[in-house]
Order: C-alpha cells, then structure tokens, then sequence
C-alpha cells in the first residue's frame, strides 16, 4: 500500500477553492454521463426539434394566408424556442438529480464533503449545460430551414434567457425537493408541472387573450412577463425592460423559495432516514 | 452536544445515548458506546438491529432523534463538514453509478474529496486493489466482487481516518471476502485508522474486530472483545453467542448506560 499525500490535509479544504472544486467534481460526473450515453444527448434535442419543426412548419403557413403573420413572423418561432429553455431548463436540473436517485449514489455524495449549497450549484450548472446543449442547435435550424433568427432579438434575448433559466431552476428545485422528501414517485411532476406554464405564460398569445381571473395568475409568473417582453421586440420593436424587471424581481423570489423548500425537505429526508433509501 | 476536545488523544468514536424514532418506529434505542483509535469494532446483530441506522447517524446523513456523537474529537452535528474529509463510508445501500467507468467514478470522488492530483490517486488505489483492468470498464458491468472493490476504492479514496462499513464482505465468494478482508486489515496497520463496520458474518468479526457491540431491538445487548465475549458466554464461536442472543437465550447485560 503507498501513501502518497495527495489528499489535501484535514481542516484546510474549505473556502471558496475548494467549494467550486466540490461542484467541478459534480459537474465533471453528470458530463461523464452525458458523454457516455448518446441517447441522452439525443433526448435533449429531440423534442425541441420536433417542435421548432412543427411550430416552424405553421409559422411558414399562416405567414402565407395573412398579412398580420406575414409581419410578425417568427413570433411561434421564438415562443418555442424560449419555451424549449424553460422546459430544459427545469427538466436539466430534476434529471441531474433524479440521476443520482437512479444510480443509487446519493448516499456517497451525501457522506461526501459536498455541502447541499454546493450541489444545487452543481445541479444548476447541469441545467445550464442540457438546456444550451437542447436549445443552441434549434437556433441554427430555425435559421436555416425558416430564416429566423432568434439572436436578432439582441441583447433582449440575453435577458429574456436569464430569467427563464431562473424559473426552470425555481421548478426544478421545487421538484427535487418533493422527490427528496416522497421518493421517485414523485417524479413524474418533473415532466408535469411546468406545462401548466406554457398556457398561463401566453408563449404564443398575448396575456389579453386570457380571461381576466387567469390574467391575475399569469402576472404573479416571471415568464408571462418574458414572453410579453419578446412580442413586444419582434411586433412593436420595442424592448420593455421593466417587464424583465419585474421577472427578475419574481425569479428572485420564486428561486429563494424554491432554495429554501429544497433545504426544509433536505433536512426532513436525514430526519426520516430518506438518504440512504431513495432509490429505484 | 458533546463538548469538542483536541485531536489526537479522544476517542474515534464517542456516542452518548444516541436514540432514534421513525414516528413510532424505535430504531435505535438509547445506546452509548466509545471506539477507539486504531482499533476494529464490529457492531452485530440480526436484520433491523439498528446497525445501519447507527452507522448513517455516525455519517449525518440521517439525524438523531436524541443524543451526541463525536467523531474524531469534534461533535458531528455541529462540524459534520469539517469531519467529512476525514472519513468515509462503504453500504450495500449504495452504488457508484453504473454507466460510468471506475476510472470516471473514482476520479469525481477523488475530486469531491480534495485530492490534489485526482487521477494519480484513483491510479495508485487501482494498483493497491487490482482494479487495473478494469479502470476504463462500466461500473454496472462488474462482477459482485469486483464492485465491491470498487467501492472499497471510493470509500478508501481520502485516505479516512475513520472508515465505516457496512457488510463489507456481503454476497461475496470466500476468495473475495477473505481478500478484502486482509486489505482492510493491512490499511488499519499501516495507517492506524478506525474501522467500524457492521456485519453477519462472524468469521469476520473474530478475524478483524478488537471490539464487538451486539445489537439487538436498537439497544446494545452485549460488548467486549471476541475473546472476552466468547469466554463470558461460555461458547466456541461468535457464531454461536450471536444465536444466544438473538434468539433470547441470554438476557442482554446492563449496558445501556453511558460510560
């Protein structure tokens, strides 16, 4: 047996070099993963192509019966593209960590010196990749199969992806949380609960459409504001950046929340002895 | 809270009438008991003796309903971070993922465990284990045995002072459990590290343990040294005094109280 003395000594690996060591390890395992699985990556684009496709294929179609389409064309496009980032964003974090659930290795990375901070930060780096490595390539088909260009939006669409990746991360973590505490029974909600979104948020339609009791409800969403905000740069060409202050000041509060529910029910899963049983 | 004392001289383990409930449920119950350094206590006893329970509160994944445990001279609750680095744990309840090669698992845990140079350690252990020929293999592609030193690997990967197991040795062929079974010998020696580990098998216990807890219902029923044990119980084998107390054929000893 050597002994070598690699691992840093007891006592001095804290701060904030080995905090981002921690949540590179995280990073580093969910990539392995990734790199190793095509129909993993295969999933993350699939659907949103799919969609773009569709929603592509209707956008061409009703640009060719109305005029009124004919000018806002691209409005669809970039609702499923925007959405798709929602979406995957959202879904990135709860895979990433139903991952964990599925290897049965929540254990070890729970007896690990991993801090739960550090592996929501990891958790929410995942996201980021699958959601870029889902919605980049749809971008570069919309240009070329349909012409649009979602990155005409400017510096708009850097906003607008913030604060949708945001929401996905405040879901996302709202899902993790309920996993923890009830299982993988619960996970089916991680497809499920973010579609109620896509209507609510008007990714298609202006918020006017909907009655005014579900108005109320579409303006206590960070989305509804996004996707108002982007109707109004692709129809109006105006950017109403108060919209996306008031996403940000939402996300801020619904991403807090959803940081503090994870924690409650991180703390009730030691308490009931959870950790070391979830699994398939 | 256990008061926090200087390393080096305390106890591994020091646990003060550790207790936990699961609503009505007593899983463990009241026990106390100190390990020390350098030494291999083994904790015995039948399926939902509290073993596993015990060890997760030892690691802080599972919370204590009452009491105090301090490892390695510090109170767990309140430095579990700091404690983390310095210990480690291998379950049956766990698995490393399994599409992931050995060499990709065991380089994420070097990393989450601070290793300076990750690959050179996942290296240097897969040497001391005869894991080479399997670094580039998918975990889930590995015989029981083979995965058992993979994980032994993951659980040796900081170099802890502290090691908890849980059945180290469970479904493996005797080859394979008498090899891990002098590989966590050999590391005890050469690093004076503390094993604590739970276990069915009685072989085990004699060959590795200085110490033995015998649990039973989640309180500790007997304690001592093989020896001692086998002398106290007037029997031939550890085999043979665990059947007497698992099936009530002697009461529990008063040992439930501090010390």
């Amino acid at each position: 047996m050597t002994d070598h003395s690699l691992a840093l000594p007891a006592g001095i690996d804290t701060g904030v070099t080995a905090s981002i060591r921690r949540i590179g390890a995280m990073v580093r395992r969910n990539w392995y993963l990734l790199r190793g699985s095509w129909p993993r990556l295969l999933e993350l684009c699939y659907w949103p192509t799919v969609q773009l496709v569709l929603w592509g294929f209707l956008n061409t179609y009703l640009a060719h019966q109305s005029s009124f389409f004919a000018q806002v064309f691209g409005v669809l496009l970039a609702g499923v593209i925007l959405w798709n980032v929602l979406f995957r964003s959202q879904l990135g974090l709860s895979l990433s960590f139903m991952e964990e659930l599925w290897s049965r290795n929540l254990g070890n990375i729970m007896v690990s010196p991993l801090r739960p901070g550090e592996f929501v930060a990891a958790l929410l780096s995942m996201s980021l990749i699958r959601t870029l490595i889902g919605v980049v390539p749809i971008t570069f088909l919309a240009m070329a199969f349909f012409g649009f260009s979602v990155y005409g939006l400017g510096i708009a669409l850097v906003v607008f992806f913030i604060n949708l990746l945001a929401t996905g991360w405040a879901m996302g973590l709202f899902v993790s949380g309920l996993i923890l505490r009830f299982g993988l029974g619960a996970e089916t909600l991680a497809w499920a609960l973010v579609f109620p979104l896509e209507p609510l948020s008007g990714v298609y339609y202006p918020l006017s459409t909907l009655p005014g009791w579900l108005q109320v409800v579409a303006h206590a969403l960070p989305t509804s504001y996004v996707f108002e905000g982007m109707r109004a740069v692709l129809v109006d060409h105006t950017e109403h950046w108060h919209l996306a202050a008031i996403a940000g000041g939402l996300n801020i509060v619904y991403l807090a929340a959803a940081a503090f529910w994870f924690r409650r029910m991180f703390e009730a899963a030691r308490r009931r002895g959870l950790l070391l049983q979830l699994g398939e | 809270m256990v008061q926090d004392t200087p390393r080096g001289s305390e106890a591994a383990i020091l646990v003060k009438r550790l207790t936990k409930r699961y609503g009505k449920v007593l899983a463990v119950d009241d026990i106390s008991f100190s390990v020390e350094r350098g030494s291999v206590t083994a904790l015995l006893g039948g399926n939902g003796a509290g073993k596993t329970t015990t060890i997760a509160m030892l690691l802080g994944i599972v919370l204590p309903t009452s009491g105090a445990i301090a490892i390695l001279g510090e109170d767990m609750r309140a430095h579990r971070y700091r404690l983390l680095p310095r210990m480690n744990f291998q379950s049956p309840y766990v698995d490393l993922p399994h599409r992931l090669t050995v060499a990709e698992n065991l380089t994420v845990f070097a990393q989450l465990y601070g290793a300076r140079k990750p690959r050179d350690r996942v290296l240097e252990l897969a040497r001391d284990l005869d894991l080479e020929p399997f670094l580039k293999r998918p975990t889930g592609q590995l015989s029981a045995g083979q995965k058992t030193r993979v994980a032994l690997a993951k659980a040796l990967i900081n170099r802890p002072e502290l090691l908890l197991l849980d059945e180290p040795t469970a479904s493996l062929d005797p080859d394979t459990a008498d090899w891990v079974r002098s590989y966590l010998a050999r590391y005890k020696a050469e690093r004076g590290a503390t094993i604590l580990l739970a276990s069915h098998n009685m072989v085990e216990v004699e060959r590795l343990a200085d110490q033995v807890l015998m649990m039973r219902g989640g309180g500790i029923v007997a304690r001592g040294a093989p020896t001692e044990l086998l002398a106290r119980f007037d029997r031939r084998t550890m085999e043979e005094v665990f059947l007497d107390l698992a099936r009530n054929r002697r009461e529990p000893e008063p040992l439930n109280a501090a010390e």
